[in-house]
C-alpha cells in the first residue's frame, strides 16, 4: 500500500504552530541578558536560513519543549554528522542551480544543472539511509524518516536519481588527453599514461621528514575559454550519445527540489547552529543538559551552570569559566545576590534568565543538570551604565520601568533586576528595594535581585541569599563563584584551595586513573 | 631516510612547543645560563638546546642511545662539526637562490631544478664523509646513520636524478590529461609521461592518424596562443610542484641533520666550559620507572657554578625508594641550590646528557615540575596565595603518576596553620597517586605531620648550621627543627651591613 508521505515540521508540533513568527522583533531583555550576542552568533554564520525568527519564539508548552529536546538528543547521539553533510550538500546544490542559471553555452548550463541534481539526490538518499539506520527516538525525526522513506520511493524521485546516475556515470570518467606542441592541439582519449609528477616525487620520497609546502600555482579561474570550447567539441565527438542525453535531462527535470525537504533543510539548521555554537564550550569542559521544564512547579535547580555568552567569549580567549549552582525549593522564589563587585553577580543574574529562556526554546542549557520553570514572559531591568548627570532623572526613569514590569508581570513570569534603583543613597536604595522585593514576593514570581545592600537578602523565607565569595584581586580571572550563604561570608584559605581543585580528594581525582 | 641521531625510532622535533611546565623550569632551575653556554649566542643552537633539554626522554634505553652517540661526538668532535658545517653551507647556498618570486609553474620548475642541482652536489659530499670516516664511529646512532648514507646514495640513484632533470626541459612539447569539470571546463589537468616517447615524423607533418582529433590555432589568434600556454602551464604545475617538494624533502633531510647535530654540539660546548673550570661531569645511570631510585655523589648546581665560578659546594644524596624528600633548616643554608641541582640532574639525565655530579642515578620520571616561591605581588597578600595555588593547580593539570615535583617554600603565602593544612593535602595526594615530591619548607607543622605519619617513605634532610651559627651549605640527613634561624640571618646581615654569601636561596 502506498500513501502520500505526511508533511511535517522538525521544529513545531503541530507543524503550523510556528507559522506567524517571521515579523517579531527581539524582546527587550535579549540585550540585558546578552542573548542578542548569542543568537547573533548562532544565526549570523548561517544568514541564508534566517534563523533569527526561530529564536524569538519561546514555546508555550512543556510538550513542545520536549518535542525539540528529543530532536536535539537524536542529533547529539549520532545524527549530527549526517545532518551537517546533508546541509552542506543542499547548499552546494543550490549554488549549482544558481550557476546553471547564469550560463549561456548549452553544454555548460547542462553540466551545472546535472551536478545540482546529482548532489540533491545524493543528499536525500544519504539522509534517508542515515535516519532509518539510526532509528530515531524523537517524534520529529520519526516523521522525517517516514516522509523521506516515502519520498525516496516515489516515481518522480526514482526517475530523477536514475537518469542523473546514468549520465554522470557516462561523463565522470570521460578523461581525454591533449598534446600541445607549438600551435597544434591534438585531442585523444586517455589510455593510462602515467602521472609524471608521481614519478618525480617517488624518486625523492625517501628524504621526506614531514609534509612539504605546497608550491602549486593557484589558478583562480577554471580553464574555460574558446580553446577549451573547441576541445570540448572534439571530446563530444568522441562521445556523441552521452552529450545528447545530457541536453534532454535538463528539459525533463526543471523543478526537482521538494518543498517539504526544503523546509526541513532550513528548520533543522536551528538545531545544528545551536549545537555548533555550544560545541567549543563543551570541548572546553563545560556541561550542557536537557532541563526538566514545568509550567507549574517553581522549584528550580541547576548544577554547574554558567553565562553562555560570557563563556563563549572566555573560551575563545582560552580562559577559564567558573560555574555556579542555584536552587529554589518549596516556598523559595527570589535570589538576592550581594557581595563584592566584579565577583560575578551580574553574570549570575544573566545566566538565570538565559537558562530559562534557552529552556523555553527547547535547547540544551548550560549546566550538568537542571530543572526549570517554563515562564510566560521574562522581564529584565538592568542598570544602564551611560553617564547621566541628573541622578534624580535617572532614578525616576528607572522607577517608571520598574512599575511597568510590576504591572505586566504575572505569577508565571520571571523578573531579573540588576543593580536596579541604586542610583540614589543607600538608605533610599534599601527602602525602594524592600518595597519592590515585597511586591515581587506578593506576586510569587521567580526573581533575581542583584544589589550591594546586604539587608535585602534577609527579607523573608522566600528570599534566598547568594553571595559573590572571592575578592577579585587576581585581574586575570573575572568570574567567580556565587555561593548560597548569608551575606557576610568570607573566603578562607582552604576555600581558595578548594576553588583551585587542590584538596586531597580532588587532586587524586584529577591525577589518578 | 631518517637521521635518527637523537631518537632511535623517530625524528627529533626541534620545533615542537615546549612542555607547559617549561617556563617554570627555566625560571626556577636557572636554565637560561645553561642554554647560553650551550648555544654561545646562536639562535638555532639555543632553540635546539631548549627542545633537547626540556622535552624529556621517557625510557632508559632512549637515554643510553643518546649517551652513546654523545660519547662518539666526544671522541671525534672535528668530524661532527664538519658535517654540521656542511649542512649549514647547504642551507646558506640555497637561501641565495631566490625562489620567492616564482609565480608561474615554469619559474617554479626552473627554480626547483637549480636547487636540486645544488642538493645533489651536497649529497655527494655527504656520502664522501661517510666513506672516509664512517668506520670511526661506534654508537648505534652514528653507525646506522653512516650505513644508511652509503646504501641509499649510490651511483645508480644519482643517475636516475640526472635523467629526470633532463626530461624536465620538455623539448617535445607537453602531454596532459584532463577531465570535464563545472560547465565543461578542463579540470584535473595532469602532465603525463607519454607511452611512446617520440611522435612519428609523419604525424608531425600530416597530423595524427588513427582517428585522433586535432586543430591548429591560427597564427594571429593571440588569445588562443595565450590559452595554449596557460594549458601547458597548468600541466607543468603539478610536476613543478612535485620537484619543489622534492627539493624540500632533500633540504628537510639536511635541516633535520643540522638540528640533531646541533644538540650534540651544544652538549660539547657546555661540557667544555664546565670541565674547563674544573667542574666534574659524568654520564648518569638511568633506571626504569619501576625501580624508584635517586642517589648522587658530588652533586652541584651547574648554573650557579657557571655564574659564581668557584666555591660551589657539592652534596651527596641517597633517597632511593623515597616518595617524599623534605628539606628543612637554616635560611641561606643552600637548600634551594640543592633542590635545583637535583632537578637539573634529573632533567639533564632525561635529555641523554651528562650530569653535574661524580655519580648520579635515578629512575626516569614522566615529567619534572617545579613550584617555587615567587617574589612578585607583595602588596596583595590574599592574591599571592591565589597565585601560588593557581600555579599548583596548573601543575596538577599536567603532572602524571611517575612525575617529580620540586617545591620550594610552597604554601608559605598564608599563615602556618593553613599553609600546612593545604600542603599536607596536596603533597599527601600527590604521593598517593605516585608523584615523587622534593620539598624545601619552613612549615614546621607540615614537616612534623609527615614525620609522624610516614616515617619510612620520607627522607628528611637539613641544611647544616654549626654551633656558632655559620653555614657549611652541606645538606645532611636530619629531621626538621622548630625554627628556621631567621633571627641568625637577621643578625648576620645587620651586624656588619653586608649581604649574605652568594651560594644560597
Amino acid at each position: 500500500m502506498t500513501r502520500e508521505p505526511g508533511q511535517f515540521s522538525i521544529l513545531f508540533d503541530p507543524m503550523d504552530a510556528g507559522l506567524e513568527l517571521e515579523d517579531r522583533e527581539d524582546p527587550a531583555f535579549f540585550a540585558d541578558l546578552n542573548l542578542d550576542q548569542v543568537f547573533d552568533a548562532v544565526a549570523g554564520a548561517r544568514r541564508e536560513y534566517n534563523l533569527a525568527a526561530f529564536f524569538r519564539f519561546p514555546l508555550p508548552t512543556a510538550a513542545s519543549v520536549t518535542y525539540r529536546q528529543d530532536v536535539f538528543r537524536d542529533i547529539e547521539s549520532g545524527l549530527a554528522e549526517p545532518l551537517a553533510a546533508f546541509a552542506e550538500q543542499m547548499r552546494r546544490a543550490r549554488s549549482h542551480l544558481t550557476a546553471a542559471r547564469q550560463r549561456h553555452a548549452r553544454y555548460s548550463v547542462a553540466a551545472w544543472f546535472l551536478d545540482a541534481g546529482e548532489i540533491y539526490c545524493a543528499a536525500v538518499i544519504a539522509l534517508e539511509k542515515a535516519l532509518s539506520d539510526f532509528q530515531p527516538s524523537s517524534l520529529g525525526f520519526q516523521r522525517c524518516c517516514a516522509y523521506l522513506a516515502a519520498y525516496v520511493k516515489s516515481q518522480a524521485f526514482q526517475q530523477l536519481a536514475n537518469e542523473t546516475t546514468r549520465i554522470k556515470r557516462g561523463l565522470g570518467p570521460t578523461g581525454y588527453c591533449v598534446r600541445v606542441r607549438g600551435s597544434r592541439v591534438v585531442v585523444s582519449d586517455y589510455r593510462g599514461e602515467p602521472d609524471y609528477s608521481v614519478e618525480v616525487l617517488a624518486t625523492f620520497n625517501k628524504f621526506q621528514q614531514r609534509d612539504a609546502d605546497n608550491n602549486l600555482v593557484k589558478f583562480t579561474t577554471d580553464f574555460n575559454n574558446h580553446i577549451q570550447e573547441r576541445i570540448v567539441e572534439l571530446v563530444a565527438r568522441l562521445y556523441p550519445e552521452l552529450f545528447r542525453s545530457l541536453l534532454s535531462y535538463c528539459e525533463t527535470h526543471r523543478a526537482f527540489l521538494d518543498p517539504v525537504v526544503a523546509r526541513f533543510d532550513r528548520e533543522v539548521e536551528f538545531y545544528l547552529a545551536y549545537l555548533a555554537y555550544i560545541e567549543p564550550l563543551k570541548s572546553a569542559g563545560l556541561s550542557f543538559c536537557y532541563p526538566d521544564v514545568s509550567t507549574r512547579s517553581k522549584e528550580v535547580d541547576a548544577v554547574e551552570t554558567f553565562d553562555i555568552a560570557l563563556a563563549s567569549k572566555l573560551t575563545r580567549e582560552n580562559r577559564h569559566v567558573v560555574c555556579n549552582d542555584f536552587r529554589l525549593s518549596q516556598g523559595e522564589r527570589i535570589f538576592v545576590v550581594s557581595g563584592p563587585n566584579q565577583g560575578g553577580k551580574t553574570t549570575f543574574a544573566r545566566s538565570f534568565g538565559q537558562l530559562h529562556y534557552l529552556a523555553s526554546l527547547g535547547c540544551p542549557v548550560p549546566g550538568r543538570r537542571a530543572q526549570l520553570f517554563l515562564c510566560d514572559r521574562i522581564f529584565a531591568h538592568f542598570e544602564k551604565h551611560e553617564v547621566i548627570e541628573d541622578l534624580q532623572g535617572k532614578l525616576q526613569e528607572e522607577l517608571l520601568r520598574v512599575r511597568e514590569i510590576l504591572r505586566d508581570a504575572t505569577d508565571s513570569s520571571i523578573v531579573i533586576m540588576n543593580e536596579s534603583l541604586s542610583s540614589t543613597t543607600a538608605e533610599d536604595s534599601l527602602f525602594l528595594g524592600r518595597e519592590v522585593i515585597g511586591r515581587l514576593m506578593e506576586l510569587g514570581v521567580l526573581a533575581v535581585y542583584v544589589t550591594f545592600i546586604d539587608e535585602l537578602s534577609r527579607l523573608g523565607a522566600s528570599v534566598v541569599s547568594m553571595v559573590s565569595t572571592v575578592v577579585p584581586d587576581n585581574p586575570a580571572e573575572r568570574t567567580f563563584k556565587i555561593e548560597r550563604m548569608p551575606a557576610d561570608g568570607r573566603a578562607y584559605a582552604l576555600a581558595i584551595a578548594e576553588r583551585h581543585g587542590l584538596t586531597h580528594g580532588s587532586i587524586k581525582a584529577r591525577i589518578g586513573r | 631516510m631518517k637521521v635518527l641521531l637523537m631518537h632511535y625510532d623517530r625524528n627529533f622535533d626541534w620545533q615542537r612547543e615546549l612542555p607547559a611546565q617549561a617556563p617554570n623550569l627555566i625560571q626556577d632551575l636557572g636554565l637560561e645560563v645553561l642554554f647560553n653556554h650551550m648555544s654561545g649566542g646562536d639562535e638555532f643552537l639555543l632553540q635546539v638546546a631548549q627542545r633537547g633539554m626540556l622535552c624529556s626522554l621517557a625510557e632508559p634505553e632512549a637515554i643510553i642511545y643518546r649517551q652513546q652517540a654523545f660519547s662518539d661526538c666526544l671522541t671525534h668532535p672535528e668530524i661532527v662539526r664538519a658535517i654540521y658545517n656542511l649542512t649549514v653551507k647547504t642551507l646558506v647556498e640555497k637561501k641565495k637562490m631566490f625562489g620567492w618570486f616564482s609565480q608561474t609553474p615554469e619559474q617554479n620548475l626552473r627554480y626547483a631544478v637549480q636547487v636540486m642541482e645544488l642538493l645533489v652536489r651536497m649529497l655527494k659530499r655527504l656520502r664522501q664523509v661517510a666513506l672516509e670516516s664512517g668506520t670511526l664511529f661506534h654508537s648505534p646512532a652514528f653507525k646506522r646513520f653512516f650505513a644508511m648514507l652509503l646504501e641509499e646514495l649510490d651511483d645508480a640513484y644519482f643517475a636516475i636524478i640526472n635523467e629526470h632533470l633532463r626530461r624536465l626541459q620538455f623539448r617535445r612539447g607537453v602531454l596532459v590529461s584532463a577531465g570535464l569539470g563545472k560547465g565543461n571546463s578542463a579540470v584535473d589537468i595532469v602532465l603525463r609521461s607519454p607511452l611512446t616517447e617520440k611522435p612519428r615524423w609523419s604525424e608531425l607533418i600530416l597530423g595524427p592518424r588513427d582517428g585522433r582529433l586535432w586543430f591548429d590555432v591560427h597564427p594571429r589568434d593571440d588569445a588562443g596562443h595565450q590559452a595554449l600556454s596557460e594549458l601547458q602551464a597548468r600541466g607543468v604545475n603539478l610536476v613543478a610542484n612535485a620537484l619543489r617538494q622534492s627539493t624540500e624533502h632533500v633540504l628537510g633531510f639536511f635541516i633535520q641533520l643540522r638540528a640533531e647535530l646541533a644538540f650534540y654540539l651544544g652538549c660539547l660546548n657546555l661540557r667544555t666550559v664546565l670541565n674547563g673550570r674544573g667542574f666534574e661531569t659524568s654520564l648518569p645511570e638511568p633506571k626504569p620507572a619501576s625501580e624508584p631510585s635517586l642517589s648522587a655523589l658530588g652533586l652541584y648546581d651547574p648554573a650557579l657554578a657557571l655564574v659564581a665560578g668557584g666555591g660551589v659546594v657539592a652534596n651527596d644524596l641517597a633517597a632511593a625508594g623515597k616518595e617524599l624528600v623534605v628539606i628543612t633548616g637554616a635560611n641561606q643554608g643552600g637548600k634551594s641550590t640543592f633542590l635545583r641541582s637535583i632537578g637539573l640532574a634529573q632533567l639533564l639525565m632525561q635529555a641523554g646528557m651528562f650530569v653535574p655530579a661524580t655519580e648520579f642515578s635515578a629512575n626516569v620520571a614522566t615529567g619534572v615540575f617545579t613550584h617555587f616561591k615567587r617574589e612578585e605581588d607583595k602588596t596583595m597578600t590574599r592574591g599571592k596565595l591565589d597565585e601560588e595555588l593557581n600555579r599548583m593547580s596548573r601543575i596538577v593539570d599536567q603532572i602524571r603518576p611517575g612525575g617529580i615535583l620540586l617545591c620550594n617554600e610552597s604554601f608559605a603565602s598564608t599563615n602556618e596553620r593553613e599553609g600546612s593544612e593545604i600542603g599536607h593535602q596536596v603533597i599527601g595526594a600527590l604521593n598517593e597517586v605516585g608523584v615523587k615530591v622534593l620539598l624545601v619548607t619552613h612549615l614546621f607543622d607540615l614537616s612534623q605531620r609527615f614525620q609522624r605519619e610516614a616515617p619510612d617513605g620520607v627522607l628528611f634532610l637539613r641544611a647544616e648550621r654549626l654551633a656558632d651559627g655559620s653555614r657549611t651549605f652541606k645538606i645532611r640527613e636530619g629531621e626538621a627543627l622548630p625554627t628556621s634561624h631567621g633571627m641568625d640571618l637577621y643578625d648576620e646581615i645587620f651586624r656588619d651591613g653586608l649581604p649574605a654569601p652568594t651560594a644560597g636561596d
